[in-house]
């Protein structure tokens, strides 16, 4: 059986691929962090280049489609001077029958560096990651429901800039948890740096069975559990969870988890409101808090450059020249 | 191997000091048996003037009934780049196993008696062990169509089954049951409401939770015995739940309110070892279904093991292909391939005080017998000698690249496990000898 730790870092301790966050200590996502930050400085400059990957090959494999996240990791692996490749496997290897091994394989064969995986099925990731050639490093861009890493660690970098410390931070996770890979990643992490309080709110039918063994507080009602916490994070709602039954109406749901400038008071006064993109408005939250004061949205997504720079620096074995 | 059958196949065979463990009559002794033409000639002293053309000597070796499988799938016809009955069949002997009852998941499926004459003419040829269809319970195991049961009695299959095939219209299930009673035939179910199931790969709880993997509710399970055991006692029939995978469902079986039917129940060996947990970073050869569940739900199966509400344990074996295995956990195909450590698992059971050596073997040779009517599993004067000789002190490391199944995909790799078998006689002719 393959431990994850082993599987993700190599045998000086370093991080190797980037999975999961699950079995990664305090020290080496704050590292993630602080590389991270070095980062965000070259992405306001004229000249938005690093050469630290010069010579090195990024692809972004694709199996399911993406705009943010690809686009991120696309102009994060430049920016860091590596070729990026664009392999959007959701419309050629796979409808032509071949098998994701082979896929692999044959990319390797092209000398590839680092593969970029976003893969319908939880544990493709790690599926990868088994079967990776030894100079590979597969990086997890979400796989099924299990795990979107660099988006957690890209939100924990926005918490760390607006709050400094998480050791006294009460923070709420509010909507689809169930099928929400980004929320158990966010989970882990924020009880890896030291969180003492995380809330998990919405209607049963979005949160997981024995969700309270993930370290966290359930809440059903959205008022109680935004109560004087210092970050609301709203997940997305699919339009397919109506469709299949977990949900009535996307009306329903806005009346009872939507979040409103008047709901938001119930919240700590500084608290920011964070989401990992694309927003719903009018259903996940209205426009008035999206745009509002307290809204962190955006400063994700540009954060979320400087940290992918970070993990992929990282990953590829560079991230001694940063400092 | 070859070796044997280019010899004289021996007629009479003497087992010398052996200690028999029979648990159908009863028996645990050291005590010697002979075989004559097949069947058991005598307990004890030989009959007058026989002459054994084999001898074993059994000294601190145990001997009990030749194991009975129930709802193995063999591949053949339909899947030969999985496995074949030759394959498995000489499997099974390895391990002691010497009637296999297999599946009707075929391709095609088990709903015609040519398939079932296909079937137990390769099992004849192979001569490794003994093959016993059970027919489709649907017609392609649609789920819709009744199949030609009697036709399929006739041609010798011993149950009927739609395997983890749904049957989604109760009214189905319910003619289904009805039809097989008319015909004295077993129905082997799997309770598993496929609606519940829903994409459903791994017990819905922890593990589910922190994977993000699709889970299956207890009550996908118990919802479904529960309408197959009230359907069942209304018709009154006999109805053999195969595998269980739920304390909740076991408790379910406990009281006597069913009087009308013959309800009888299973488990797979892998359920009373594994739990969620060992499927860890998503170890594709611990996807199975019904799926590994709770330490509480295997706690309640050892339990309904040792008081006899489970009858049977069962391999459940499925071999698969290396690239079935190989894909993302949810993609990737369930089941174990479990002929080879069937006997071993079960042993373990008694090395940790689970189970007491007769009730270990009972599970595995009369309870599959009494449960599905089979003239096996018994060692009495005048049964079929139908026997596995193991010893038990004897702990081996699995290494699932040797295993004689062309499915290697078992998550029991590197355990170290008791009892080891020595030699296994189907009807009184040596279909395996440790070398």
């Amino acid at each position: 059986m393959n431990n994850t730790h082993n599987l993700q870092l190599d045998h000086n301790g370093r991080l190797r691929h980037f999975l999961t966050i699950e079995g990664l200590s305090q020290q080496l996502l704050t590292e993630i962090l602080n590389t991270a930050a070095g980062f965000t400085g070259v992405t306001e400059r004229s000249v938005k280049k690093v050469p630290l990957c010069r010579g090195k090959v990024v692809v972004n494999l694709f199996f399911e489609t993406s705009t943010r996240t690809r686009t991120t990791f696309e102009l994060a692996a430049k920016r860091l001077s590596a070729d990026v490749l664009n392999f959007n496997a959701g419309i050629s290897a796979t409808t032509k029958g071949e098998t994701l091994l082979d896929t692999l394989r044959n990319l390797e064969a092209m000398h590839c560096d680092m593969f970029v995986v976003r893969h319908e099925a939880s544990g493709a990731a790690h599926f990868f990651a088994q079967h990776a050639a030894p100079n590979v490093s597969i990086l997890n861009a979400g796989d099924g429901r299990h795990s979107h890493p660099t988006q957690a660690m890209l939100d924990m970098f926005t918490i760390r800039q607006h709050k400094g410390d998480f050791t006294n931070l009460k923070v709420a996770i509010v909507g689809d948890i169930q099928h929400s890979r980004v929320a158990r990643s966010q989970i882990l992490a924020l009880n890896t740096l030291g969180v003492p309080e995380i809330r998990l709110v919405g209607p049963r039918t979005l949160i997981p069975a024995a969700a309270e063994s993930l370290g966290v507080k359930i809440y059903y009602d959205l008022c109680a559990g935004i109560q004087d916490v210092d970050v609301i994070i709203m997940l997305r709602l699919q339009k397919e969870r109506m469709a299949t039954g977990l949900l009535p109406s996307e009306h329903e749901y806005f009346r009872l988890f939507g979040l409103t400038q008047e709901r938001l008071r119930y919240a700590h006064p500084n608290a920011i409101v964070m989401h990992p993109g694309p927003i719903n408005r009018g259903v996940e939250m209205s426009s008035e808090v999206a745009d509002g004061s307290s809204s962190v949205i955006l400063q994700q997504v540009s954060y979320g450059i400087a940290v992918r720079m970070a993990i992929i620096a990282m990953a590829l074995g560079n991230n001694e020249a940063i400092s | 191997m070859n070796t044997l059958s280019n010899t004289k196949i021996p007629n009479t065979v003497s087992i010398l000091n052996g200690r028999l463990q029979d648990p159908a009559n009863r028996i645990d002794q050291i005590v010697d048996i002979h075989v004559a033409d097949g069947t058991v000639a005598a307990i004890g002293k030989p009959p007058a003037d026989f002459t054994p053309d084999l001898v074993i000597d059994a000294t601190n070796l145990i001997t009990i009934p030749g194991i009975i499988d129930v709802g193995v799938c063999l591949r053949e016809p339909g899947q030969e780049y999985k496995a074949d009955i030759a394959s498995e069949t000489n499997a099974a002997a390895t391990a002691g196993i010497t009637t296999l009852c297999c599946l009707p998941n075929t391709c095609p499926v088990i709903d015609t008696p040519s398939v079932v004459e296909l079937i137990k003419q390769r099992a004849e040829t192979a001569a490794k062990a003994r093959v016993l269809p059970i027919g489709a319970l649907t017609r392609n195991l649609d789920g819709e169509h009744l199949s030609e049961m009697a036709a399929l009695r006739d041609a010798g299959c011993i149950a009927v089954s739609n395997g983890n095939s749904p049957i989604r219209n109760t009214l189905v299930e319910r003619r289904a049951l009805e039809y097989a009673a008319t015909f004295n035939l077993t129905c082997l179910l799997q309770p598993l409401d496929h609606a519940l199931r829903d994409h459903g790969c791994v017990h819905e709880g922890k593990i589910s939770a922190k994977l993000g993997l699709p889970g299956i509710l207890e009550a996908a399970e118990t919802v479904a015995l529960a309408k197959s055991l009230v359907l069942a006692e209304q018709i009154g029939t006999k109805v053999h739940f195969h595998t269980l995978s739920t304390a909740q469902a076991t408790a379910m079986l406990g009281g006597s309110q069913y009087t009308n039917a013959q309800i009888s129940a299973g488990v797979a060996i892998h359920n009373l070892h594994l739990t969620e947990e060992h499927i860890g970073e998503f170890n594709s050869n611990c996807h199975v279904i019904p799926p590994l569940r709770t330490e509480v739900d295997r706690a309640g199966l050892r339990t309904a093991v040792a008081d006899g509400r489970i009858a049977i344990i069962c391999s459940d074996h499925q071999p698969h292909d290396p690239d079935a295995k190989t894909n993302p956990f949810p993609n990737t195909a369930p089941g174990i391939s479990g002929l080879e450590t069937l006997l071993s698992l079960t042993l373990d059971l008694v090395h940790t005080k689970v189970l007491d050596l007769n009730t270990a073997i009972e599970r595995i040779t009369w309870g599959p017998a009494r449960s599905l009517n089979l003239p096996y599993g018994r060692l009495n004067v005048g049964a079929v000698a139908d026997v596995c000789i193991f010893d038990p002190n004897a702990i081996w490391q699995v290494n699932t690249n040797k295993f004689r199944s062309r499915g290697h995909n078992s998550p029991f790799h590197n355990w170290r496990l008791p009892g080891q078998v020595q030699w296994t006689l189907l009807a009184g002719r040596v279909v395996f000898k440790r070398s």
